[in-house]
């Protein structure tokens, strides 16, 4: 595998049933892949708490993953409201969730620290405003 | 301990069975999924009261081996339909979450 494969999935903001659904994919291609399950479970985590938020605090997204020899690389970029102040944002149990949102079991505030937990390396660009780019990356070597 | 053994107690009945012998190698309770996300292992048993069609995107992402639905808790005909697509098993049980918790900790 000397060039990258890459995967492109557009992130409905509306339709709360079908969240997760790009990571659900994700996780099937990578195992098709032969990936270690360990490392599977790493992205797959990463990867749906990511997408989760696009779809909870920014309307939808698009999501793109490269696999390379040496790591698999998601880049979940939506032209949400941004993220204020990411220190805060970062922190476990913060969260902007209403109640509605809440009820369905989201908003514990875990999702970015989950990010941070589960990728080797992570970056979130946000503008107020614009809206949100983050990469994360899973190193498989 | 598998899925099907579970099954074999009137205590459980199937709401989706499209993986019947999967193993189940531990459990993990919760409702918040991104704590389930985050916490739970490949091959628990996972026990919630939460019914909404998310559950089934993180049972699918955490791999665990099926969903017990305490409390008499029970899923929508499309939900269903879902779970079956997506092979997840999902089971329903009246016992509330400790009684679950407790009785699986007799078999496993
Ligand atoms: N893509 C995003 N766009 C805008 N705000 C976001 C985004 N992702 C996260 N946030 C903000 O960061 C907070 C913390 O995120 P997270 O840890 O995933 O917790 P939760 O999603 O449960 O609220 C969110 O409540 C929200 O205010
Ligand atoms: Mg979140």
């Amino acid at each position: 595998m000397s060039e990258a494969l890459t995967f492109h999935y557009v992130v409905d903001g509306q339709d709360f049933t079908s969240a997760g659904h790009a990571s659900v994919m994700v996780k099937k291609n990578l195992r098709q892949l032969g990936l270690p399950p360990e490392k599977i479970r790493q992205v797959s985590i990463a990867m749906y708490e990511g997408e989760i938020n696009m779809v909870i605090h920014a309307g939808g997204g698009v999501a793109d993953v490269s696999v390379t020899e040496d790591y698999v690389e998601i880049v979940l970029t939506d032209k949400g409201p941004g993220i204020k102040d990411i220190e805060q944002a970062m922190q476990e149990g913060f969260s902007t969730a209403t109640d509605n949102i809440r009820s369905l079991g989201f908003g514990a505030g875990m999702g970015l620290p989950n990010m941070k937990r589960y990728s080797d390396f992570m970056e979130i660009n946000s503008v107020v405003g614009e809206g949100t780019t983050i990469t994360m990356r899973v190193n498989i070597n | 301990m598998t899925v099907r053994d579970l099954l074999t107690s009137e205590k459980f009945s199937a709401i989706s069975l499209p993986d019947e012998s999967r193993e189940i190698k531990n459990v993990y309770i919760g409702d918040l999924l991104s704590w389930v996300m985050g916490r739970a292992k490949a091959d628990d048993a996972w026990i919630t009261i939460m019914s909404n069609v998310n559950i089934l995107a993180v049972a699918s992402l955490a791999d665990t081996s099926c969903i017990i639905l305490a409390e008499g808790v029970t899923v929508d005909e499309t939900i269903k339909a879902t779970a079956m697509d997506k092979e997840i098993n999902i089971l329903t049980t009246n016992m509330n979450i400790y009684e679950t918790a407790i009785y699986l900790n007799g078999l496993l």
